[in-house]
This record gives structure tokens, C-alpha cells and sequence, in this order.
């Protein structure tokens, strides 16, 4: 494409077999008060 | 839903349901305020752009959506996993008690309103057991000792640790430790001992001395970054490339923070986040509405200072600048967001259950305690409903997915309602999400 560029194609809305559950709590990661979750880790290695 | 933005010269185009990120040329972020409307667009567009570009971006546009990339369809959940909530994570406050006297903390010199207190083996054991009790299914656990300071209370972590780790053993569970400690007690002994035993520390300090010192003092009113940075920068040296974060406040005393972010860089460590103070305006540190534009310009030259560094091999890592756009945790988790109150508590000293530890001090937050367990459950489901689906300004917003609905301790705060956000906090936070996503866009380019 001449105008637009992909960056990342996304499957955030292809939800199968996801939400396990071990993924750690934003809160513990660094900042203790205004916690994102854009920039936590999948921890379901299978998936 | 879609959102697009400029900055740094990129113009980023995100369809928000899907997670896509695009760059996109002028031409086509200019066609997307007209989007589904092409005659208007055009008719509207035409002295500024070739017609013949203008219908090749507009193809473009529609054959992205044609693929079910941009303009998606809604994320559809399944509500029992939503709901799916044991608890995985306790920050444990083992001391209500702190060698410090910050400025800004929101634990009232450690004792959180209340009386000074550390916790006891006992104590600590039966919140360990609480932990692995309510977990269900889950297998990693994490534990923040937390304060206070919690070195103050160095032994009984150890035996806590000691502890959690035999249960380990009979249970499969996995335990993952943080320490998030002001530095002041950190010597050899505990360096290498949290080295080893710690996933990940916390150290905090505000950035410049000028900064810090004027924040975070000694009991004697000192400022203490002469009494902290060494041992700082020894735990960071020791910890090398394990997990460890430089953790410090901005307040408005310090609107120009990237000058900070950058001096921790410059003194080489790896990690840091420096967040906003959590504060009502009643304190005149506090961050008012008027400092908004200030702090996102602040926000914008940070990631244009973080390029930079990148380019020339100084790498460091930003907190809020970190996002894989890949990977990251999946539709779930970003719809319950921060897990206080359901995935995540906080416990005191004397062994009471908090939502998180921004509540602890007000009575009304009690969950339950260590012996009788959760017993305010109308609180628990409250916090189990205030997720992203549920709260309003959060459904229409953009920076959803990435934000996860925000902190609940400021909302309560600030709009004395768990479930409406609070508003500099969202403004700040898309600011931060702009940037990151920013940073990625412009690494693609290189
Ligand atoms: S930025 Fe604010 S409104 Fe948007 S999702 Fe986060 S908390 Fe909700
Ligand atoms: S309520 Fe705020 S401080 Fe507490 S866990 Fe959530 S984001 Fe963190």
C-alpha cells in the first residue's frame, strides 16, 4: 500500500482459548499507582 | 473504533477492537475525518491533495476494513472467564513503619494512618496461606513485601520467603517475590539476598538530587539522596540485567520530570518509571488541571529523548513507554484491568484485607481479614464489576485496551466513586500510550 503502512495486525479480538488467568498483576510490575496494562507480558506460552 | 494522532511527524493511525497499528501519509489521516462520506471528503480535500491519491487512499482504507482490521468488530468475552477471579497477587505490608518522611506518601510516614506496627511471622504465614487458599487454579502467585519500608522488617521476610517457598513444594504453586524498598537499609548482605530471592525490585528514588531532596527526606528533615544513591546503584549493579526498576514521583514541583527520567538514565540505570504524584488538590505539590498541557509536551520530549538514546546504543527503558504490540496480554486482562479487589490484595500488619494497597487506612475498604477471610463480599463484587465493560467515560474511550479502565484508588480519590475514572490520570495515561505507541512506529522506520 502507498498510503498506509502496517505496523502490527492485531488479533486482539481473536479470543480463544485465552484468558488463563496468569498474567501478572499490573500493580506488582513497577509503578504502584497508575497501572497500564498495554505494557504487561502473555504469560500462556501455549497460546 | 479507531483512533489517529500525530506526533513526532508520524501520523498513527490504531484500530482499537483488533489491536492494528498503522502510519499512515497526511492525505489519509485527513480522509479518515470524512470516513464513511467520499464525496464529501473529496469535494473537501481536492484543492489540497491529487483526486487520484485521494481515491487510492480511500481504497486503501476500505480494504483494511474489508479485512476486518480497521473499523473491527467488537471484542466478544465470555462472561464466566470475566468473572473468573481467585486471587493471585497480595502486596504484603510487613512494616507500618518507615525510616523516611516523604513529602507525598500516601502512607502517612509508613503507618498508614494507623498505629506503627510490624508484621509478625505468624501473621505473614497465615496471609501466605490465605494466598495459596484463594488461588483456585492459578499457578504463578506473587507477593510485594511492601511498607512502610519493608527492610525495616528484613528478618521476617526472610522466613516468609523461607516459608512460601516450602509450600511450594506441596502445593505446585509458583511464587514470585518483589521488594520495593527506599534503599536507606540496603547493605551487602541484603543486596545479595534480595538478588537472589527477589523477581524483581523496586527502588525508589525521584530522579535529580534537587528533585529527590525536595520530596524525600530523613526523619530529621535531610534530604536523602546522598544517603541513597550509592546503595541504589549497587543493587542495580548487582541485579545487572534481572528485573529491577527505578521507581520515582513527579509532583508539580517537578513539571520538567524527563529531565529527571533522563539523569537516572544518564547515571546508567536500566529501568525506571517516574509516575505522577497521587495527590488532592488540596496540596500544593499536587497536579492540577492547568498542568495537563505542560506535562504532555513533557510526555512527547521524553519519547523523543528516548529515541535518541536508543539511537545511540544508551538504551534504558521506560516504564509506560514499554509495549509489545505482538504479544501483551490477551482481550481478558485488559478488560479487568489493575485486579484490585479481585485478583490482587494488599494485607496489613495485623492481618486486615484491602482491595489494593492505595486503600489500605479506610475502614470502609476492609475485605475481611486473615482469620475469618473475605467477609465484605458486596465489596468484592463491586470491584469485581467496576471492570471496563461496566464503567461508562471507559467503553467510548480510545486508549481502553491499552489502559485497562485505570486506577480505582484514584478514581475513589478524586471522584469518591471506584467507577468513574479520574480525569488527568486519563488524560496523562493516552498521553503515555501516544508515545509508546509512537516509539514503535518510529523503530519500524529505522
Ligand atoms: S484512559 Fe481513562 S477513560 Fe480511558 S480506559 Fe483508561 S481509565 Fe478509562
Ligand atoms: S487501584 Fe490503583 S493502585 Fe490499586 S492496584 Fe489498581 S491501579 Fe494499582
Amino acid at each position: 500500500m502507498k498510503h498506509i503502512k502496517v505496523i502490527n495486525l492485531g488479533e486482539l479480538n481473536k479470543v480463544e482459548g485465552k484468558g488463563c488467568g496468569e498474567c501478572q498483576t499490573s500493580c506488582q510490575s513497577a509503578c504502584k499507582t497508575s497501572c497500564t496494562v498495554g505494557n504487561q507480558k502473555c504469560e500462556n506460552t501455549e497460546q | 473504533m479507531i483512533h489517529k494522532y500525530e506526533l513526532n511527524g508520524y501520523y498513527i493511525l490504531l484500530d482499537i477492537n483488533s489491536g492494528s497499528v498503522f502510519e499512515i501519509d497526511k492525505a489519509t489521516y485527513e480522509l479518515l475525518d470524512y470516513y464513511p462520506d467520499k464525496t464529501k471528503a473529496c469535494e473537501n480535500l481536492k484543492g489540497k491533495y491529487d483526486l487520484a491519491d485521494l481515491d487510492e487512499a480511500w481504497i486503501e482504507i476500505e480494504n483494511l476494513k474489508n479485512q476486518g482490521i480497521l473499523f473491527s468488530e467488537d471484542i466478544a468475552l465470555e462472561e464466566d472467564l470475566m468473572r473468573d477471579h481467585d486471587i493471585k497477587a497480595m502486596c504484603l505490608h510487613v512494616s507500618h513503619d518507615c525510616n523516611m518522611r516523604c513529602g507525598y506518601c500516601f502512607a502517612s510516614e509508613g503507618s498508614f494512618e494507623g498505629e506503627k506496627v510490624l508484621m509478625d511471622i505468624e501473621t505473614g504465614k497465615e496471609a501466605i496461606d490465605f494466598l495459596i487458599k484463594n488461588s483456585g487454579k492459578r499457578k504463578h502467585l506473587e507477593i510485594d513485601f511492601f511498607g512502610g519500608e519493608p527492610l525495616m522488617n528484613f528478618e521476617v521476610v526472610k522466613s516468609l520467603v523461607e516459608y512460601a517457598r516450602e509450600r511450594e513444594l506441596e502445593t505446585e504453586k509458583v511464587f514470585r517475590f518483589t521488594m520495593t524498598t527506599n534503599g536507606l537499609l540496603l547493605n551487602e548482605d541484603i543486596i545479595e539476598y534480595l538478588d537472589e530471592n527477589m523477581a524483581n525490585v523496586v527502588l525508589s528514588i525521584d530522579g535529580r538530587k534537587e528533585t529527590n531532596d525536595n520530596m524525600r527526606k530523613t526523619i530529621n528533615n535531610e534530604g536523602t539522596y546522598k544517603y541513597i544513591i550509592d546503595k541504589i546503584k549497587r543493587m542495580s549493579e548487582k541485579r545487572g540485567s534481572k528485573d529491577h526498576y527505578i521507581r520515582g514521583t513527579f509532583t508539580k514541583n517537578n513539571l520538567d520530570f524527563s529531565k529527571d527520567v533522563l539523569d537516572l538514565a544518564n547515571q546508567g540505570f536500566p529501568s525506571i518509571s517516574v509516575e505522577p504524584v497521587v495527590a488532592t488538590p488540596d496540596n500544593d505539590y499536587a497536579l492540577t488541571g492547568e498542568d495537563i498541557l505542560d506535562l504532555e509536551k513533557e510526555y512527547e520530549n521524553l519519547a523523543v529523548e528516548y529515541l535518541n538514546y536508543n539511537k545511540q546504543g544508551d538504551k534504558f527503558n521506560f516504564f509506560h513507554f514499554n509495549i509489545d504490540l505482538h504479544g501483551g496480554p490477551c482481550a481478558y486482562k485488559r478488560v479487568s484491568g489493575c485486579g484490585a479487589g479481585t485478583d490482587y490484595v494488599a494485607v496489613t500488619p495485623t492481618g486486615e484485607i484491602y482491595p489494593c494497597h492505595q486503600f489500605v487506612g479506610k475502614e470502609d475498604f476492609i475485605l475481611g481479614d486473615l482469620e475469618k477471610g473475605i467477609l465484605n463480599q458486596n465489596l468484592r463484587k463491586d470491584f469485581e464489576k467496576v471492570n471496563l465493560t461496566d464503567k461508562k467515560a471507559c467503553r467510548d474511550c480510545w486508549a481502553k485496551y491499552y489502559c485497562g479502565g485505570g486506577c480505582f484508588a484514584n478514581a475513589y480519590n478524586f471522584n469518591n466513586d471506584i467507577s468513574v475514572p479520574y480525569d488527568i490520570g486519563c488524560k496523562l495515561e493516552k498521553k503515555r500510550i501516544e508515545c509508546a505507541i509512537m516509539i514503535q512506529v518510529a523503530k519500524q522506520n529505522r
